[in-house]
């Protein structure tokens, strides 16, 4: 063992002077340590919290406004859709009606086209049985005067014979029942009869 | 000249003394001659290397603490990430969580607490240094009477003087005649055993510490020196030595975080009314 070893004290009995030491050593730093460290870092700790929260409430607030935009949005985008569809339901009743308007004045002019037509034929027929009643009458006469042996043109002139005569062929026409025209007489032996003939007579 | 550099000439002086053998190092470690000395009041201060080994931690780790503190920001640098999280462990591990909802007046003084020793156990493996002032009796048992005094004016300011001693002397719940054996145990634990083991726990666990890593250096230094087959285990004593650094490392943290914890828990009595 060594000297030093073999002097050495108790290590277990404490020394007055070390403990004053230690004393006043852990006293400073206690200070030091209240004083200025931990309200240091007491400090940091507050802002740190305090940025977080704010950092969360601004998220929170720009949340609630991407929220309202959306909504705000959205609204809109429905509003125009019911817009597009009334848009889209007047242009097709304006369309509709366009259209029945178009047949209407089509069908009209169609309807008025048909009548001058009919007018129009009403009137060259009117003119050419007047044209032809003349013409049969001068033929007619024509026809007879060579027939007879002579000119007989004057004298019914005078008389109005043709006149008559074609009268009452009209009017032969008119009594028929039929009623259309003078083409249908032909048919039957005896004129105007409805009578039932039977097959043998035929 | 340190005394372990005593150790280490009693060991290198077996070459001259064939017969002598291993000189493990003794209790003589941890008194190292005296550098200065002087007296104030008829109290005699020896100072020592082991004092100013305390000196200087207590210096650097106030440096330190200071420098980290001093500009603490929203997001913190290197230097005030380390301290604040140091500190964070005893305010939020320590102060909130074992003492309690009233506890957090006492984070800095947990915190200068795990500060304090932090800093001197570490001097067991720095090297140069490597002898913690906390293996020195007198520093643990500084730190476990104020210890001791805090607690006990905490709990008889927020209890009243009498509440607090009847409620540690009579446990409510208690059959009567359990008193006779429940009181005296308690008043020996909250009184005597408690700043006690506090000390001694811390104490004990750095002279360990430091006796063991001397022991392996001196040893390696001695298997290599003694000439004959034993050189064979020097690199073994040289690995323990290396070994134990590790394991010292562990016990510092440890018996910093262990003293406070506990400190943390005897606070907690104190504060709320007992069970």
């Amino acid at each position: 063992m060594s000297i030093l070893a073999a002097e050495s004290p108790n290590p277990l009995i404490p020394v007055v002077g070390e403990i004053i030491i230690g004393t006043i050593a852990f006293l400073v730093l206690l200070f030091v340590v209240w004083k200025f460290v931990a309200p240091g870092f007491e400090k940091a700790f507050q802002a740190r919290r305090a940025a977080i929260e704010g950092g969360i409430e601004r998220a929170e607030a720009m949340q609630a406004e991407a929220e309202a935009a959306l909504a705000q949005y959205r609204a809109q985008l429905a509003e125009a859709r019911n817009e597009a569809a009334e848009i889209r339901d007047s242009a097709r009743a304006e369309g509709q009606q366009i259209i029945e308007q178009l047949r209407t004045q089509a069908q009209e002019e169609s309807a008025r086209i048909v009548a001058r037509g009919e007018e129009q034929l009403a009137a060259s027929r009117q003119q050419v049985v007047a044209e032809l009643r003349g013409q049969i009458g001068t033929l007619a006469v024509q026809l007879a005067g060579r027939v007879v042996g002579e000119s007989l043109a004057d004298d019914a002139r005078r008389s109005g014979t043709v006149d008559r005569f074609l009268d009452e062929l009209d009017e032969m026409a008119a009594s028929n029942p039929a009623g259309n025209g003078g083409a249908q007489p032909s048919s039957g032996a005896t004129t105007g009869s409805t009578v039932y003939v039977p097959e043998g007579n035929r | 000249m340190t005394s372990s550099a005593h150790a280490l000439g009693d060991v290198l002086a077996v070459e001259s003394d064939p017969g002598g053998g291993f000189t493990p190092p003794g209790v003589g470690e941890f008194f190292p001659e005296t550098l200065f000395g002087f007296s104030v009041l008829g109290i005699q201060f020896d100072i020592d290397r082991i004092i100013l080994a305390l000196w200087l931690a207590t210096a650097v780790i106030l440096v330190f603490l200071v420098l980290a503190a001093r500009k603490a920001e929203i997001v913190p640098g290197r230097l005030q990430f380390i301290g604040e999280s140091g500190y964070s462990l005893v305010r939020d591990g320590i102060a909130r969580d074992v003492v309690g909802p009233k506890g957090l007046p006492f984070a800095p003084f947990l915190a200068s607490l795990f500060f304090f020793i932090l800093a001197n156990n570490a001097l067991a493996i720095i090297p140069g240094i490597q002898i913690s002032p906390m293996a020195r009796f007198s520093f643990p048992l500084v730190l476990a009477l104020i210890c001791w005094v805090v607690y006990i004016a905490v709990g008889i300011k927020n209890q009243g003087l009498w509440p607090y001693f009847r409620d540690i002397m009579f446990l409510p719940g208690v059959p009567k005649a359990a008193y006779i054996l429940v009181t005296p145990l308690e008043l020996l634990q909250n009184f005597i055993v408690r700043p006690f083991t506090l000390a001694i726990r811390l104490f004990a666990n750095l002279f360990a510490g430091h006796m063991l890593l001397v022991t392996f250096a001196l040893g390696a230094v001695y298997l290599f020196q003694v000439g004959n087959f034993s050189v064979i285990f020097f690199p073994l004593s040289a690995l323990m030595a290396i070994v134990m650094t590790f394991f010292e490392l562990l016990i510092i943290f440890l018996q910093a975080y262990v003293f406070t914890m506990l400190m943390g828990t005897y606070l907690n009595g104190s504060v709320e009314a007992a069970h």
